[in-house]
């Protein structure tokens, strides 16, 4: 696979319309490293001029700031607004919720001002402005439901744009108990994915997977690294075969990419 | 003079309340300026909108179809009957008699009379069903922990107290009615009265005179319930019928993901990278987060104060839903109830507070409830008057972290990672473009 990176694009005068941030999960986690090339596959289809930082990327430092670390979020947020400014970086691209809300919120305080766009609400305004084209295929049909990652919906306002795909592959969207901005969160936000749980009664990845469950859809369509390690292993708990996949991935499969 | 006792008695009960009401409310506002300064002073046509629309609109409460419902009827029923609250002030002062009858065009006077009337049967039939609720149906929300004692007892005097209001309300619209069909002195015919008059069987065996004690009692009994009820708001959680509007006004306008940027950090980060742009007033460092109310912001402290304990933050709270400790409702009424020890402390010490060996971390809120929190935003969400229980969570695990180092221990590794890796897990940065090859 041939990815381009920002610094040798730079280097060659090349200015690319946007940089993809691909994140720690998306760089290093098994399941959201193929969310990450999927993407790639999806923004080569469509033709879109991207980079990737590459090694000078590094973490938006959200988990810290959720566990209460103000100062190692504004170091991590500081040196990474000097390199993307140092690249005069204006869009950016991302697959993880988290990163999303980072970048987009928290980094203008700091001085770093970019246009950014979650990898769903781009793929829906691909399929909108005719890049690609997904419908029919694998999905048609298929009954499917979506979890809303907390940092997406509740967080910033984005629920319609996840739908709007799922619908344009001809598959049947069906919502789950708790939904859209009264969705249950799958357990991982604010630095819960990097801890055990508190005792409880039951883990909140497991009282998810069980709403998704009683959908009866078989298949799980998730647009966050987290969430999408959550849910599935809710499912594979629960012993349930139920797919777990990423919208980007979704396309990836529905298109034969 | 006789004949005006009456109305020099019922002056004297209305400054006393109004102004033992004033007092409070007074006292109310100098504790919430005790929180630290935060500007919500922009886009002040959103903040208007947002008011108009979730407080007096109750947009967010109907979120929940039936307590939302009849808490609109209760709302509207408390709204409307207040017009008829100026009658009999004007009544009180003056001695006179359905004052605006004779002002009023009969129809529209008896049109109000009559509205009135039926929104008291509504409230009540509501407020019945708000006791069903929380004393029969036992709605989960309403029996957590929290919930125990004086909570409980809170929020079941404020129902009776309605009760009261409504049917000494309507007994005494009965027996005026009575009167006025008896020709009774002062007594001339005014108003529509389909409900009491239903009741009118009750009272109509007595003797004229008789049926005037009780029209006076119930009369009184109604105002001086009245007063008693407002000046009960202030020791209640009911004070959100006052704090709504405020607190929707000063609500953040922010996306909810957005947690603000600490600026004392800011500044020391500034220096590390680029001490030209750190400012040099900051010197003395700030205590970083909240471990005390003290260290909250106005609006924080306003938001303890504005909560009801209705507890549709906990029933959509992950944590809570899956048994952990936390629930969001908690952490509001803890920071009030610790607020209002530490105003008391101001007050005894003459306007400073002293170190009370106190504090609202371990010994209100334990580190337990704040490490179970997804920050996922639905309490913030399910408030209907946009209260935010995630705020107070984010600045004292802020305090954990910076002040205390007592960071939840599997953190400990995910924060050493992203020091020195650039990831929360120990992968080396140098790696990031491994997954390029990987087929």
């Amino acid at each position: 696979m041939e990815v381009p990176i920002l610094s040798e694009l730079k280097s060659r005068g090349e200015n690319p319309d946007y940089l993809f941030w691909i994140g720690c999960a998306g760089s290093f986690d098994d399941r959201a490293k193929k969310v990450t090339k999927a993407l790639i596959k999806i923004l080569n289809k469509a033709n879109i001029s991207y980079a990737i930082l590459g090694k000078e990327e590094s973490c938006t430092g959200d988990p810290a700031k959720r566990s209460g670390n103000e100062f190692l979020f504004q170091m991590k947020a500081i040196s990474n607004i000097e390199i993307l400014n140092s690249y005069d970086v204006k869009k950016i691209i991302t697959s993880c919720p988290h990163c999303f809300n980072t970048l987009k919120n928290e980094y203008p305080d700091l001085g770093g001002n970019y246009s950014v766009i979650h990898h769903t609400t781009l793929i829906n305004d691909l399929v909108k402005d005719n890049k690609i084209s997904i419908s029919g295929g694998y999905y048609k049909g298929k009954k499917i439901t979506y979890h809303d990652p907390c940092y997406l919906g509740r967080a910033n306002g984005i629920y319609e744009a996840p739908r709007d795909v799922i619908e344009k592959l001809d598959a049947e969207l069906v919502e789950m108990k708790s939904c859209k901005s009264k969705s249950l969160c799958c357990g991982a936000g604010g630095a819960q994915m990097f801890k055990e749980p508190e005792k409880g009664n039951q883990d909140i990845n497991i009282k998810r997977s069980e709403e998704a469950i009683k959908t009866d859809a078989k298949i799980v369509a998730v647009s966050c690294p987290f969430c999408s390690t959550m849910m599935s292993d809710g499912m594979t708990s629960k012993q349930e075969d139920v797919d777990v996949i990423d919208i980007a991935q979704m396309i990836e499969k529905a298109e034969d990419l | 003079m006789i004949n005006i006792l009456p109305n020099i008695i019922f002056s004297i009960l209305l400054v006393t309340s109004v102004g033992f009401f004033i007092y409070n409310i007074k006292k109310l506002i100098t504790v919430i300026k005790l929180g630290k300064p935060v500007d919500r002073t922009d886009n002040p046509k959103k903040r208007l909108y947002n008011m108009i629309r979730i407080a007096l609109g109750q947009s967010k409460m109907v979120t929940k179809p039936i307590s939302g419902f009849l808490h609109v009827i209760v709302y509207v029923g408390f709204i409307i009957i207040n017009i008829e609250l100026l009658e009999i002030l004007i009544d009180g002062i003056t001695g006179s008699h359905r004052f605006f009858s004779k002002y009023f065009n009969p129809s529209l006077y008896n049109f109000l009379i009559a509205s009135f009337e039926i929104l008291a049967l509504l409230v009540l039939i509501s407020v019945i069903l708000f006791w069903t609720r929380r004393n029969i149906v036992k709605i989960k929300r309403f029996l957590s922990n929290e919930m125990k004692g004086w909570p409980k007892f809170d929020a079941d005097n404020i129902l009776y107290f309605e009760i009261v209001l409504m049917l000494l309300f309507l007994s005494m619209n009965a027996t005026d009615l009575i009167l006025q069909e008896r020709n009774f002195e002062g007594y001339y015919k005014a108003g529509s009265f389909p409900v009491s008059s239903l009741m009118v069987p009750l009272f109509d065996s007595f003797t004229t005179s008789t049926v005037y004690v009780f029209e006076r009692v119930f009369w009184w009994s109604h105002i001086i319930g009245i007063f008693l009820f407002l000046n009960y708001l202030y020791y209640s959680k009911h004070l959100h019928i006052l704090l709504a509007f405020p607190n929707t006004y000063f609500a953040n306008l922010e996306s909810k993901g957005k947690f603000g940027i600490l600026e004392s950090v800011k500044n020391e980060v500034l220096l590390m990278f680029y001490p030209e742009k750190a400012s040099e007033s900051n010197s003395e460092i700030d205590k970083f987060g909240a471990s005390d109310v003290l260290d909250l912001n106005w609006v924080q402290l306003m938001n303890a104060y504005s909560c009801t304990e209705c507890g549709r933050c906990t029933s959509e709270c992950p944590a809570n839903l899956t048994g952990k400790k936390l629930s969001p409702r908690k952490i509001m009424m803890d920071t009030r109830d610790r607020l209002e020890k530490v105003s008391k402390n101001i007050t005894i010490n003459k306007g400073k507070f002293v170190d009370d060996g106190d504090r609202l971390l371990d010994n209100y809120i334990s580190k337990e409830e704040l490490w179970a929190c997804t920050s996922c935003n639905a309490c913030v969400e399910a408030c209907p008057i946009n209260i935010d229980p995630l705020s107070i969570i984010m600045d004292m695990r802020q305090f954990l972290i910076m002040e205390e180092s007592s960071a939840h221990p599997d953190l400990n590794n995910m924060m050493n990672n992203i020091e020195n890796n650039g990831a929360p897990w120990p992968y080396n940065q140098q790696d990031r473009e491994l997954w390029i090859q990987e087929a």
